[in-house]
């Protein structure tokens, strides 16, 4: 569907790769199947911790069955942690082993036991059934001040404790000192609350072993092959890249949940060469619920200090950061180098100090979701700025205008570690202001009141590190990977081009993104340009798409492909027309010699470099395709302002959602339509955190909220229009001057809605309300506060 | 058990199990993968077809009770190249991103607007209830059913 018009940098260029979904032809990996496949159930433990012994006899028997494998089955590695983060005494983070089938003892409901391979679904599942599975129960950890405490139980008897690890950051005295002279202190104990990622395309994987080639094939639900390939190949399977292809087709959302590499992943691949047949796996929802790794799951206390005219002095937080049963692939780096180093937000606080003890306890494995680390910092920071405010008689504006980061202070340097390079947070706040009509909220307020509603109005002006990660840097701090991206820019003889990306789409909109700083450097139409992802056998490497990367990282990468091919081309054209390199400029997709009217179109250099006849052979090889890798400099901050407007109806406590305000700043845009879309997203995802979803355990670690009965997926009707806007301040260490726009939604939008219900409660004295804010807990809060009164 | 019906314009014949969804039958039989399979509690509507001209969650209907029924699937609703109005408003709208729910979300939006032809914004998104997207926060796939019902003669 190519649309008119410019293609180019900043057009809202309608999508490439609707059409396909639009019709019903995208290709997710259940819509996939291999010659003589089977099918897998696996069988789950329906014990939160316990010993156990199962008897596969009669199953093993049934109708349809093919093989049934239990853990003593696949003596393999185990799967990986990608991330060593290191306790303050220097001691390396506890890692229990963590074997793909549970061999003599499981540690969350959702662990899988037995894998039953069968002709058909049908067949599998009924076999299971069949299956005897006895349980020795052992006491159950859920509770993370429960975990702390030995005596309770041990997660893991062969690592002495249930804390993974004990970290630090920033200055502890400066910070007990700046506490101790305080003109006002303000503490405020918070959970953010533990979330469930449902992608609407459960995780699927398709294990495919060719004998006559010793080739394995997985297809895989991914936001990046690559890893998974280096994950499951090096450490799980053992299994060398050259005979390993692993295919990301189209992927149905991700949001964080499916870069880890999953025990699923491994065990079809693995049992493909077991049988000689294909092994596919589809996750139902409601196993997703209880094996798709879950975000968030922080308890914190945080205290902040503040002069008397409400200048941060110093901020201190505590924090028991869930880990589940066993660490996923990036578990560790989400409470510590993705969260902490975040504390200084947009504020100029001197002195921060933050303690994270990460904690194992029988229920599904924690790891990153939209945000990963940095919403719960958000949290913390607007929210305790709020409550500060409301004591020391501040505004919200104020009391932030007063501790920004100025203009001017860029490149600024936190006390946590990171060194911002771009922002303007009044640029942001100002434009939010205007665009939720600040001024009117109080007649609107009143107005409500005349009903008998309550309102009230939040703020969240948050700040974000993304576009991870400089390779160096993370792998000081214990990353086991480098976090650059790759990126091949094939011009064709006819001069159209396919990019190859180490990136991966799975919503983003990279297909059109990306065929158009193709379309903006090399001055074709994006209906020139084809982007391939997703396959290892097609992709040089690549590294994925989270962290809100893809552009920063992955679209940096292409442009520099793009520099080398450009080089090239110039030389090519060059020779052909009889001038210097160094004369040839590239205009509009014309390759001219400055100053005359002679040039050359981009498909006469690549047809000339693909039939070489009058070629510069003796400088140049033929052809026109070129690869390069980039690794970032720094991160990208991007930030911005949130304003939440509700309203409260007291006879109920329903809370509903009047108003959505965002301005961000994601640097450059390339796509605002795109842009606004990802923005969105993240925005129902974060309201969705702050009114809606909860990932509830029972004492016994059964999952409460197991499906979408129980667990409150946002609908439409939750939302109203939202209004977003963008203010543009430029990276400065990538040349396009991007930032990244994936999360910003998610991550600063949860405490600017809960400022806002907390702002309606206020005149009845309610100070806090836990995520999520839902009917039954504002209106016992407003019950409890009319009863003290 | 045997059964007979229309889908997408043309007969099918099959044998089936009694006991198999239409969902299962649509995707797995007649391997139109485009509706899909979002839960497991007829709750996401990412299966959402037509039968007998309502939009229905195929995950909620045995093959077997669609014996001599008309049905279409997201695969039917374009008029050859041409898109349906709903499916340009999507596009037009960027009212997908990972295209997972979009084929119950055009499916069942399409008889929201049949159904009422001047529907306003809170009648799209209460009747968007019993479709669940992840990515889009509506927003846009609000935007995009406004526009159709206005080309579909709203």
């Amino acid at each position: 569907m190519p649309d008119g018009g410019s293609t180019g940098i900043g057009a809202s260029v309608k999508r490439k790769e609707d059409y396909r979904f639009l019709v019903g032809e995208g290709n997710y990996t259940d819509d996939i199947n291999r010659p003589n496949q089977t099918y897998t159930y696996m069988l789950r433990s329906s014990s939160a911790h316990a010993k156990f012994s199962l008897d596969t006899t009669k199953a093993s028997t049934a109708k349809g069955v093919v093989k049934i494998f239990v853990g003593t089955d696949m003596e393999v590695g185990s799967i990986p942690c990608g991330w060593q983060v290191d306790s303050k005494d220097g001691t390396p983070m506890r890692e229990p082993a963590h074997p793909p089938i549970a061999k003599d003892k499981v540690r969350y409901v959702g662990e899988i036991i037995a894998v039953v391979i069968a002709e058909t679904l049908e067949d599998a599942k009924n076999a299971s059934e069949l299956i005897d599975v006895k349980y020795d129960d052992i006491p159950v950890i859920i509770d993370m001040q429960d975990a702390l405490d030995n005596s309770k139980g041990l997660v893991h008897d062969e690592i002495e404790s249930n804390v993974c690890y004990d970290w630090e950051i920033g200055d502890s005295e400066a910070v007990d000192k700046a506490i101790s002279e305080a003109a006002h202190i303000t503490t405020l104990d918070i959970r953010n609350n533990r979330l469930i990622p449902n992608a609407m395309e459960t995780r699927s994987a398709i294990g495919d072993y060719e004998h006559s080639t010793g080739q394995y094939t997985l297809y895989t639900t991914s936001q990046n092959p690559h890893v998974i390939r280096l994950l499951m190949g090096a450490f799980v399977l053992g299994l060398p890249e050259h005979k390993l292809r692993v295919i990301a087709p189209d992927v149905g959302g991700g949001f964080g949940s499916k870069i880890f590499h999953y025990a699923e992943e491994s065990i079809v691949t693995w049992a493909s060469n077991k049988i000689r047949r294909p092994v596919k796996w589809t996750s139902d929802r409601s196993e997703a619920f209880i094996s798709d790794a879950h975000g968030r799951d922080h308890v914190t206390s945080v205290k902040l200090a503040l002069d008397k005219d409400g200048k941060f002095l110093a901020l201190k937080v505590d924090t028991l950061a869930n880990m589940g049963a066993y660490l996923s692939t990036f578990a560790s780096s989400v409470p510590t180098y993705l969260y902490a180093t975040l504390l200084a937000g947009t504020y100029t606080t001197p002195a921060i100090h933050c303690n994270v003890k990460s904690i194992f306890t029988n229920t599904v494995p924690v790891d990153a979701y939209r945000g990963a680390g940095r919403p719960e910092a958000t949290y913390l920071i607007e929210r305790i700025v709020d409550k500060a405010a409301r004591e020391m008689g501040i505004s919200q504006v104020e009391i932030r205008r007063k501790n920004f980061i100025p203009v001017d202070a860029f490149p600024y340097q936190t006390p946590v570690a990171l060194q911002y390079d771009s922002g303007n947070y009044n640029a942001t706040l100002d434009a939010a202001l205007k665009k939720a009509d600040y001024e009117g909220f109080a007649s609107r307020k009143a107005e409500s009141a005349k009903r008998g509603m309550l309102r009230g109005i939040g703020f969240s002006t948050y700040l974000e590190a993304c576009g991870i990660a400089p390779s160096a840097v993370v792998g000081s701090l214990g990353a086991r990977a480098g976090l650059f991206e790759c990126a091949e820019v094939r011009v064709h003889p006819t001069g159209s081009v396919t990019v190859f990306t180490g990136s991966h789409s799975h919503g983003q909109g990279h297909e059109t993104t990306f065929a158009q700083l193709v379309s903006e450097k090399l001055g074709i139409s994006t209906d020139m340009v084809e982007i391939s992802h997703g396959d290892t056998n097609n992709i040089p490497f690549g590294m994925g798409t989270y962290g809100s990367r893809s552009l920063a990282v992955g679209g940096e990468a292409i442009v520099k492909a793009m520099d080398k091919v450009i080089a090239k081309a110039k030389k090519i054209a060059a020779h052909i027309m009889e001038a210097s390199a160094d004369d040839i400029e590239l205009n509009n997709g014309n390759f001219e010699i400055a100053g005359t009217d002679k040039s050359m179109s981009l498909a006469d250099i690549s047809l000339a470099a693909y039939v070489p006849h009058n070629y510069p052979h003796e400088e140049l090889e033929p052809g026109l395709d070129e690869k390069a890798f980039y690794d970032p400099l720094n991160f990208t901050y991007p930030g911005g302002c949130h304003i939440c407007e509700v309203e409260i109806n007291p006879n109920t406590g329903e809370v509903k959602v009047e108003g959505m305000t965002a301005v961000d700043d994601v640097g450059k845009v390339i796509n605002p339509m795109i842009v606004e879309g990802q923005i969105h997203g993240g925005l129902a995802q974060g309201i969705g955190q702050a009114l809606l979803e909860n990932a509830a355990y029972d004492s016994n670690g059964q999952l409460l909220s197991g499906s979408y009965m129980d667990y409150t997926m946002p609908r439409a009707d939750n939302f109203v229009d939202f209004k977003v806007g963008n203010e543009v301040t430029l990276c400065t260490h990538n040349s396009l001057g991007v930032k990244g726009c994936g999360e910003v939604g998610a991550i600063g939008s949860p405490p600017a809605v809960i400022n806002a219900v907390v702002d309606a409660l206020s005149e009845l004295g309610v100070d806090d309300i836990s995520m999520p804010a839902t009917s039954e807990k504002v209106w016992n809060a407003i019950n409890q506060a009319k009863n003290n009164k | 058990m045997e059964i007979s019906l229309t889908i997408n314009g043309k007969e099918v014949k099959a044998d089936i199990k009694a006991n198999t969804l239409l969902s299962t039958f649509i995707r797995e039989h007649l391997n139109l993968t485009g509706t899909h399979i979002g839960c497991d509690t007829s709750q996401c509507g990412a299966c959402a077809i037509h039968l007998n001209g309502d939009a229905v969650k195929s995950c909620a209907v045995l093959a077997a009770q669609a014996d001599g029924a008309v049905i279409t699937t997201i695969e039917g609703i374009a008029n050859g190249d041409e898109l349906h109005p709903m499916q340009q408003a999507f596009h037009e709208n960027h009212g997908l991103q990972c295209g997972y729910c979009t084929p119950g979300m055009v499916m069942s939006s399409i008889k929201l607007v049949e159904n009422n032809p001047n529907i306003s914004e809170e009648e799209i998104r209460k009747g968007l209830e019993g479709n669940i997207c992840r990515c889009t926060g509506y927003h846009n796939i609000v935007k995009s059913i406004k526009q159709a019902a206005t080309v579909m003669g709203g």
